[in-house]
């Protein structure tokens, strides 16, 4: 392993996970819920009266984000090099483990482990540990 | 109220994500490749994220309802099960796929990357998914379905 440092960012991501923090927390002292991208999302596809509105309107923020950022100053690059049927690959599989798996990195990585959530520790534990091998046998393994 | 919370949250959650670096994912992949230039920057977002959060769960966990009038609704599940870990391997594995989690790819989508909405179609492909082997499996096994997340 080396270390990056060129590349390493770290009060801005420092500073965005703070605001990060800030949006789970008004999130659960205002609306008593976890911000869990996931759990969000996924509710939508199942839908029951008067938990709807709250739900596409917490995602319509997530929409807004980088055109409110974009007014104000220049939007980061994104660079994305998964080709088409690995994006689709990835999302399904996303799609079906977030779900399976009761959460993403929103809500068991950032909500559970700061409500020391025992199932929420072992389920980002896991995720975390999935992804470094994905990318060793796609990266290293494979050599993409 | 509520819902204009909800906006606001979504909002200020997505702002976080871009500055963190997490909306791209070239940086995330980095994160996640630990064999070879390791960019360690997104253990500082989860840190970021968890320093702040920790009080703000701490204070909902006494109350019962929110600031807002809205019962509070945290989960109470402690148990592990095959379901968590199956799910966090195929999430994790996806994750590494693309460098795309849910959140950061909503936040993508918003910029209007033609990728992410490849990524996101599937992703919702992938939960009606879930709804339908859920309902399958629930019906196998009537007790399976309980706890609220």
């Amino acid at each position: 392993m080396t270390i990056d440092w060129q590349h390493f960012t770290p009060w801005t991501s420092l500073g965005g996970g703070v605001l990060i923090g800030v949006a789970a927390a008004l999130f659960v002292l205002l609306n008593g819920r976890i911000a869990g991208i996931s759990g969000v999302l996924g509710g939508l596809l199942q839908p029951r009266a008067g938990d709807i509105a709250w739900r596409v309107l917490f995602v319509a923020g997530l929409l807004v984000a980088p055109t409110l950022y974009g007014l104000a100053t220049t939007l980061p690059e994104a660079v994305i090099d998964a080709d088409y049927p690995m994006l689709v690959a990835a999302g399904l599989l996303v799609g079906v483990g977030t779900r399976f798996g009761a959460g993403c990195t929103s809500g068991h990585g950032v909500c559970g482990i700061s409500r020391l959530s025992p199932r929420s520790i072992v389920a980002t534990v896991t995720f975390m540990a999935a992804g470094f091998a994905t990318v060793f046998v796609i990266r290293h393994l494979l050599a993409v | 109220m509520i819902n204009l919370a909800s906006f606001v949250c979504g909002l200020i959650f997505g702002l976080g994500l871009i500055i963190a670096g997490m909306a791209n994912p070239a940086k995330v992949i980095a994160f996640l490749d630990l064999a070879g230039d390791w960019d360690p920057s997104l253990a500082l977002v989860m840190g970021g994220a968890i320093a702040v959060a920790t009080g703000a769960f701490a204070l909902a966990g006494k109350r019962a309802s929110s600031l807002l009038g809205a019962p509070m609704q945290l989960p109470t599940r402690q148990d592990i099960d095959l379901r968590l870990i199956f799910g966090s391997v195929a999430f994790g594995a996806g994750w590494g796929l693309a460098g795309f989690c849910p959140g950061p790819a909503l936040v993508a989508l918003g910029a209007g990357l033609p990728k992410a909405v490849i990524f996101v179609g599937a992703l919702l492909v992938g939960m009606l998914a879930y709804e339908l082997i859920n309902r399958a499996l629930t019906q196998a096994t009537p007790r399976a379905q309980q706890g609220t997340h």
